[in-house]
């Protein structure tokens, strides 16, 4: 299933606002992820890039605004909540990304070709019977990474995939995430290597709360940008008044230029 | 005696009320492992204990209501374990307060009740008679009880199986591919408490987390994956019920400790020489292979 050019955006942000405890994470973000995009989130540490691909999953709810998704949506979290002591096998766990078309009864029997293609395509044919708990890290994410394939969703969210995770692996994940994107799939992926974003990633949405430029990442990704993002303050101001309103100086509603590819914001 | 196995076997060949107690306590042994092995999986394993604490408000409920009546008791029992485990989960999900916490807390406040309830009208046979149960005056209700219990759990469990390994090993995925994950969550927790339930009649309220998590824990010496533990705690189950049951009658021991003693001692033995992480196999160091 591939979602190509033409069909309706996949995820649309509309004055969108996330956060925990009446604090945003996210302020007043509009946008739109265009079907194929292949999008790069960057910012530093608080910018609030986890917090958005959350909202995306809908993992968290908006405090104000509003997410629109057209289609089913993949999810790998940054830190994941999986228990690695549970006896279960590399197959199973590759497996899991087969609900959709198993749900809770359906026999995984005839799966099963699918699930070990999948696992050679992370390099982890063999593993097959191995209990999660005896995978290394780097082994463990690409198993993560079979499930995701086996969700054959049209958008993929990925939040720092590749943290901990050695170059060859990393390599060949990234050969994985390009092969999503020739298939016409929209990726949006939460980075810190700005030269990987450069070298992979065509879009780039630059965050420090509220969007500092989205665009083609060679325009985002400039020394002015990257500078202004630097002074982002990560405390939260506990005395902060409630908010009136999106500021008239942040640039916001990249979604009104139509199906042509955000400019630069700034 | 010749025959080895006579004086395991020879109280239930002679004795109707030893049979009907076997009866009871094998289905017990195939229904409450199972539960107890997705319990300690989830580490949630002092959970059972605080929801058997939970139910007795409800058994004494139906007690002040209908006196040593085992619907009224049974069906106090279920009501007030699963109006805990539905609070604890509500609250949980509408507050960032975890689990755990939350159950501590109502299971806290409905055993209070209950013990209260007990001592508002009856006396401390009655408490006993709650926290240790009766196996050996099992009448023909409880034993339906019991096997409806155990043709419940084993349904649900084999119906409601993938999501709920799904909702142990990565309830993030779930919530992110389907909704099942409360109702499934739910589902499980009522399966404790109605196993609880059903072993308050035999074992008493106490001794009922026994049977539940003793052949789990000790499952976990001889097997390392799903598909084993189960079979296996369910096989020392029933090993401690008919161990138990007969060294009670032999020895003239009260007969529910002398079932969760057995179980214990199951669990010792297999703590000792069971083949994955048993103690005495870590004595022997083996050695180590080429790739």
């Amino acid at each position: 299933m591939s979602a190509g050019h033409g069909s309706p955006d996949p995820i649309r942000l509309v004055g969108l606002t996330l956060g925990y405890d009446r604090h945003p994470a996210i302020h007043h973000l509009d946008g739109t992820v265009r079907a194929g995009d292949l999008l790069a989130l960057v910012g530093p540490n608080g910018a609030g890039k986890s917090t958005l691909l959350k909202g995306m999953a809908g993992e968290i709810p908006c405090l104000d605004g509003r997410i629109e998704r057209a289609a089913a949506v993949a999810y790998m979290p940054q830190a994941d909540e999986i228990d690695r002591s549970f006896p279960l096998s590399v197959m199973d766990l590759a497996g899991m990304g087969l609900w959709r078309r198993a749900g809770a009864w359906r026999s995984l029997g005839r799966h099963r070709r699918a699930i070990e293609a999948a696992l050679a395509a992370v390099g982890l044919d063999g593993f097959e019977a191995r209990s999660i708990g005896t995978l290394s890290g780097g082994q463990f994410r690409r198993a993560l990474f079979a499930r995701l394939i086996l969700q054959d969703c049209s958008v993929i969210l990925l939040d720092e995939p590749f943290t901990g995770i050695d170059t060859r692996t990393v390599d060949d994940l990234l050969a994985l995430i390009r092969s999503w994107h020739a298939e016409g799939r929209t990726v949006v992926a939460a980075l810190h290597d700005l030269a990987q974003v450069r070298a992979h990633f065509p879009t780039t949405l630059l965050l420090a709360r509220e969007a500092i430029a989205w665009g083609a990442t060679a325009r985002v990704l400039t020394s002015e940008n990257l500078a202004r993002v630097r002074n982002l303050s990560e405390a939260w101001d506990e005395a902060a008044p409630v908010c009136a309103g999106p500021r008239a100086d942040v640039p916001h509603d990249h979604g009104a230029h139509g199906h042509h590819h955000h400019e630069d914001a700034a | 005696m010749i025959d080895p196995l006579g004086p395991l076997v020879a109280p239930f060949v002679e004795f109707g009320f030893m049979r009907r107690a076997l009866a009871g306590c094998l289905a017990l042994s195939v229904s409450a492992p199972p539960v107890g092995v997705f319990l300690t999986l989830r580490r949630m394993s002092l959970m059972s204990d605080a929801m058997s604490h939970a139910i007795l408000p409800g058994a004494a409920a139906g007690f002040l209501v209908a006196g040593l009546s085992l619907p009224a008791m049974t069906l106090g029992g279920l009501v007030a374990g699963l109006a805990v485990a539905l609070l604890a989960g509500a609250v949980t999900r509408a507050t960032t307060v975890r689990e755990d916490a939350n159950l501590a807390a109502f299971y806290l406040i409905s055993l209070a009740g209950g013990v209260l309830l007990v001592s508002l009208r009856g006396s401390q046979i009655d408490l006993m008679h709650f926290l240790f149960g009766s196996v050996l005056a099992l009448d023909d209700a409880a034993l339906w009880l019991l096997g409806g219990i155990s043709t419940l759990t084993l349904v649900a469990l084999a119906a409601i199986y993938r999501p709920l390994v799904m909702e142990c090993v990565d309830p993030l995925f779930l919530r992110t591919v389907s909704r099942s994950g409360g109702p499934v969550h739910l589902a499980f927790l009522a399966l404790v408490v109605v196993n609880l339930v059903g072993g308050f009649q035999a074992l008493g309220t106490l001794l009922a987390v026994g049977l539940m998590l003793l052949p789990a824990v000790a499952a976990r010496f001889w097997t390392r994956d799903l598909g084993g533990l189960i079979p296996v705690s369910m096989l020392i189950a029933a090993l401690a019920s008919v161990s138990g049951l007969s060294l009670s009658y032999q020895l003239d021991l009260p007969s529910g400790p002398a079932i969760v003693l057995a179980a214990g001692a199951l669990y010792l033995a297999s703590m000792l020489a069971g083949p994955r992480g048993g103690l005495l196999r870590r004595l022997v160091r083996a050695r180590h292979l080429e790739a």
